[in-house]
């Protein structure tokens, strides 16, 4: 059996989730098993996991799960495996889910996978592609142990919602006492985070000073893109470091990254050269970034960044 | 404090990445090799800045070969005070881990460190593995670290925010950006680190289970379509009909 543990910040299921479920349908096809969603805590409408594959859902709550501790939501999970007989466990390669893959993999002595972004095949024992060398080349990875622990990269296949809704029942497992003490907590609302946003709007030092980012949010905001900088505009404060994507901030692999006065250094394009399709808005047509880009305007942003704002909400009022 | 600190070889940032000729290899002729840098500029660095202020010693640890040295021996000359080798070439995270824990169990380490990934494999699994190995709570992505008496206070990036974390020693964490800054080695230290100690050990055994099997380069862009920049009404078709992304 194919086991999906599905996070539920909040007790929301979101997009990652969708995509973790249909993922773990597909590899549980390829193997000819089953496949089971697991959440923790409590979660609206958990039922509908099932539509995108998912034959049972299992949910498990604890107070002791209400903060986030690897180790006390890794001994649930892999209570929950054993329980079940999965011998495929898939996660989220979210910050959390990664921390949870790696001590599920050291705790069953199991072989791993962190960021597979395609569907596996069956040969060599399973075998998952990955991003490696910072988005520079891809490698395919032989798992030959008996348990196998893949993280799926998000944005890396579209949820598909075939079925109907699954049963939920209630799972007993064991849950320890974490040691982690979360003080406070700080998460900015209303927008998508930037691992899982499909349309990113990302600007850079060509824009001068902070006082100019309106016209990058009033494009974000026409788009329902979520915004992004380069880290020399992060380190000088001009925006939240949390914003920051390139090598030292967040890789995303959006399927849309509009880069504006980013000059495409290669720390920058190796958080971003996963994207599907990038355009590059930048008044210097020996900027380097141009060389990484789908489609390029060489111009300046300011004239050009309102000008794409009005085309996109006018293409928009077209649609409806 | 004892502090250990887990330091890995990556190529260089901006080196060119290729294969041998069936694709099974990395073709590191000619690579430029360094530490990695979440290694070096946050793990380390922060290790060495408490060890100013608390007293005590940063021990550097690396699963790698002789060739290895070259990257130990500049964590030294920033200011490590001694360092292990497990005498290993590292084929998966597990195996690392694995060998990193095995050294780490009767050292009594107070704090063990690393970056929050290597630049090569992106796997940010170690550190998981190293605390699920050893039993200890595992803080990833930490901005920002304080210890007061046994206690350790932290800042840790979580998906779209950020928390700060209280937690008892010893643990291990992965380090990112906000943690320190880059030191760069005086001549002092770079003599002094000659004569710190590298202790080799022997790797325990354990059969690599996940095992890379081949690589391949992405396809190279077709090149990129220039739009007019009175145009923009150009670009959104060619996004929403020749792309399909809107």
């Amino acid at each position: 059996m194919v086991l999906v543990y599905v996070e539920s910040p909040k007790g929301k299921l979101k997009k990652a989730a969708f995509e973790a479920v249909t993922y773990g349908k597909k590899v549980a096809e390829s193997l000819g098993v089953s496949c089971t969603a697991l959440t923790i805590g409590a979660v609206d409408n958990a039922a509908q996991l099932g539509k995108y594959g998912a034959s049972k859902v299992y949910n498990t709550a604890d107070a002791l799960f209400t903060s986030f501790d690897s180790q006390v939501y890794t001994r649930a999970i892999a209570d929950a495996a054993v329980q079940l007989g999965a011998k495929t466990i898939v996660l989220c390669h979210s910050s959390s889910g990664k921390s949870i893959a790696g001590r599920l993999a050291a705790r069953f002595d199991a072989a791993s996978v962190s960021g597979a972004n395609a569907i596996p095949e069956v040969r060599n024992g399973l075998t998952v592609r990955k991003s490696v060398f910072s988005g520079k080349a891809v490698a395919e990875i032989a798992l030959k142990s008996e348990m196998k622990i893949i993280s799926l990269m998000g944005n890396s296949l579209q949820p598909e919602n075939i079925g109907a809704d699954a049963e939920v029942d209630s799972l007993s497992l064991n849950v320890i006492p974490g040691r982690i003490r979360v003080k406070s907590v700080k998460t900015q609302e209303g927008t998508v985070p930037l691992p899982e946003a499909e349309l990113v709007v990302s600007a850079g030092r060509g824009l001068k000073g902070p006082e100019n980012w309106g016209m990058v949010e009033d494009l974000a905001t026409a788009m329902n893109a979520t915004t992004a900088c380069s880290r020399p505009v992060a380190d000088a404060h001009w925006r939240p470091h949390h914003e920051h994507v390139g090598q030292t901030g967040v890789a995303i692999r959006p399927n849309l990254y509009i880069a504006i006065g980013i000059s495409g250094a290669i720390q920058h394009l190796a958080g971003v050269n996963n994207s599907k399709v990038i355009v590059v808005i930048n008044k210097d047509p020996e900027a380097p970034f141009f060389k990484a880009a789908d489609y390029g305007v060489v111009g300046d942003a300011f004239e050009i960044v309102p000008r794409l704002t009005d085309a996109y909400k006018k293409f928009k009022a077209s649609q409806h | 404090m004892k502090i250990l600190v887990c330091v890995s070889k990556t190529p260089d940032t901006t080196a060119k990445i290729s294969f041998n000729a069936d694709n099974t290899e990395f073709q590191s002729a000619g690579v430029q090799y360094i530490m990695n840098p979440y290694d070096e500029w946050y793990a380390l660095v922060r290790a060495l800045e408490l060890k100013e202020t608390l007293g005590g010693t940063v021990t550097l640890i690396n699963v790698g070969t002789a060739d290895d040295e070259q990257v130990i021996r500049k964590g030294l000359a920033i200011g490590g005070d001694d360092a292990v080798r497990i005498d290993a070439a590292p084929k998966s995270a597990l195996f690392v881990a694995k060998q990193i824990s095995a050294h780490a169990k009767s050292a009594g380490y107070d704090l063990i460190m690393l970056g929050k990934e290597t630049i090569d494999y992106n796997g940010s699994e170690v550190g998981a593995m190293v605390a699920e190995y050893m039993d200890m709570p595992y803080v990833s992505y930490a901005t920002k670290l304080d210890i007061a008496g046994s206690t350790a206070t932290l800042m840790r990036d979580i998906e779209g925010g950020e928390e700060e974390i209280e937690v008892d020693l010893p643990f291990v964490l992965s380090a990112a950006k906000g943690m320190a800054e880059q030191r760069i080695p005086n001549m002092r230290g770079i003599m002094m680190a000659k004569s710190k100690p590298i202790q080799v050990i022997p790797a325990v055994p354990f059969e690599d289970l996940s095992v890379v099997t081949s690589y391949e380069l992405p396809k190279a862009k077709s090149g990129v379509k220039l739009v007019q920049p009175e145009n923009m009404d150009e670009l959104v078709r060619l996004l929403h009909e020749e792309a399909k992304v809107i």
